[in-house]
């Protein structure tokens, strides 16, 4: 379990703007191997919630509180830019993130699925947007995380590809049950995956409401179950269906 | 590419046959020809006077130059890194970075007598200032984003300063080093003239007093030719390995 309560976090006044409230008493817990995802408006403060649950930023009021394995939880974190050491190829910076020996074939396993085998030795710069972003994607996944921050991680990829990652995603989070917190602006994608979807309003940002996805994993195959939910969602205004 | 070098080598040769010309012209002790200091500095080196001067003062070089950096570099991180200690020491750095290098080096000598311990150090107090300014500038750039995905995946202290903080101040050592070795150059003649018996700003005092300007000019020439070789040899591959992740 893990709780977030966020009375309020305030970016401080610079020179040419005043302080800005970006969180205003939000409230989340996630239970364990929870998959949840936030939906809200862009620059409602989904980045800076997720930094702050991941430890980056201790400045602000309230607390991110975690249960049990509370002494090393270990987080996988897609930023929403890829952030690869550029000086350090493909291969080395997955296996900096790696702070313990992993079984040798994973990484090759994760390389081989994304389509990055044949790039394991190349420098970021020489990389897709693309590219770059399922290598920090598969940087995440390989230290087996205990909790999984994704920042919109599937933008710029085709669909064909987000698919595909998509269900490795839900494949390794089935083999290893684990809490993912997942920001999309895709609907379909946030009822393809998750089992709660929690929107957002904009800035200072609040719950506007929770849905709880009431499909087990093999009913969201069905692309018409799915599509018929949002379609229901956006109807009822994001306000609760059931 | 080819253009470039061979324009180089142009440049070099025109400057020689200029300086042939005017030495053949003024016909004067005090402007010897291209050969004539080439043969001076042939003669020195067989007599092994010019290896053995030289070859002091690039030691004094190399472990003033290394002293210097080390402690240049570590100042240089902490206070890019930590405002309140750059605060602190800011205004020393602009007054060392001030002070005249003579007065160092006379007090120096005063303080420490005439030793070798107190030419290094003479040295290396004029350096540092330099290394830490320069160093300083790269720690402050560096990158926000990559700080933090450092300390998500819990790199600690000794992964972070090798994969992610060292590589990026890269460019600044190597700027530090280039302007760093001019300069002890420079300054490490002056000690030596000031306070040593050997090395080779001993040597040029001599020949100046004997007015010996061929024997000047072919330790110029000696020196400027060892660090033309260490730019070719060490600072340039060293400078495209780092380099070859660029695009
Ligand atoms: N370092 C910062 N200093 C000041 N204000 C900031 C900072 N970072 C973000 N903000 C402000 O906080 C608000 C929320 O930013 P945030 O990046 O969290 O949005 P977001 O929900 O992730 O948006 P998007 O979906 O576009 O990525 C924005 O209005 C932004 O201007
Ligand atoms: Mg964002």
């Amino acid at each position: 379990m893990i709780r977030i309560k966020v009375k309020s976090k305030l970016y401080p006044a610079t020179e040419d703007a005043l302080p800005r409230r970006v969180i205003n008493d939000f409230r989340l817990a996630l239970k364990d191997n929870e998959f949840v995802c936030l939906v809200g408006p862009s620059g409602c403060g989904k980045t800076t919630l997720l930094n702050l649950v991941a430890g980056l930023d201790d400045d602000f009021d309230g607390e991110i509180r975690f249960d049990e394995r509370e002494e090393n939880h270990k987080i996988g974190y897609v930023f929403q830019n890829p952030r690869l050491l550029p000086w350090r190829t493909v291969r080395e910076n997955i296996e900096l993130a790696l702070n313990e020996p992993a079984p040798s074939g994973a990484i090759d396993n994760l390389l081989e699925v994304m389509q990055l085998a044949d790039f394991q030795h190349v420098y970021p710069e020489r990389l897709s947007l693309g590219m770059s972003r399922r290598v920090a994607i598969i940087r995440a996944f390989a230290i087996n995380p205990d909790l999984l921050l994704m920042d919109e991680p599937f933008v710029s990829l085709d669909s064909a590809t987000a698919q595909q990652v998509r269900d490795l995603l839900i494949g390794l989070w089935q083999q290893r049950p684990h809490t993912v917190l997942f920001v999309t602006h895709d609907l379909r994608e946030a009822i393809a995956l998750a089992d709660r979807i929690v929107f957002l309003t904009s800035a200072p940002m609040q719950t506007l409401n929770e849905v709880v996805v009431p499909f087990s994993r093999n009913e969201r195959q069905n692309q018409q179950l799915i599509e018929q939910f949002r379609h229901d969602l956006l109807q009822t205004d994001g306000k609760p269906v059931t | 590419m080819l253009r470039k070098q061979s324009l180089a080598w142009l440049s070099i040769a025109v400057f020689l046959s200029l300086w042939h010309g005017f030495a053949l012209y003024l016909e004067s002790r005090n402007l010897p020809g291209p050969l004539m200091v080439l043969q001076v500095f042939w003669e020195q080196c067989r007599s092994g006077e010019l290896p053995y001067h030289l070859g002091v003062t690039l030691l004094r070089l190399i472990v003033s130059f290394a002293i210097a950096m080390f402690i240049g570099c570590a100042i240089g991180i902490v206070l890019g890194r930590n405002r309140q200690v750059n605060a602190f020491f800011d205004n020393w750095l602009v007054i060392f970075l001030n002070i005249p290098a003579l007065v160092t080096m006379i007090l120096c000598y005063v303080w420490f007598g005439l030793t070798e311990v107190a030419a290094i150090v003479a040295v290396v107090i004029n350096k540092i200032p330099n290394v830490v300014v320069t160093v300083r500038e790269g720690a402050r750039a560096l990158n926000r984003d990559l700080l933090e995905m450092a300390r998500c995946y819990r790199f600690g202290k000794a992964k972070t300063l090798q994969h992610v903080v060292l590589p990026q101040l890269f460019p600044y050592f190597i700027g530090a080093t280039r302007s760093g070795l001019a300069l002890i150059w420079k300054i490490i003649l002056v000690v030596e003239l000031l306070g040593r018996s050997n090395g080779m700003g001993y040597q040029l005092h001599l020949f100046f007093q004997l007015f010996d300007v061929a024997s000047i000019l072919a330790y110029t020439f000696a020196f400027v030719a060892v660090m033309q070789i260490t730019e070719w040899l060490v600072l340039k591959p060293l400078d495209n390995r780092a380099q070859r992740w660029r695009r």
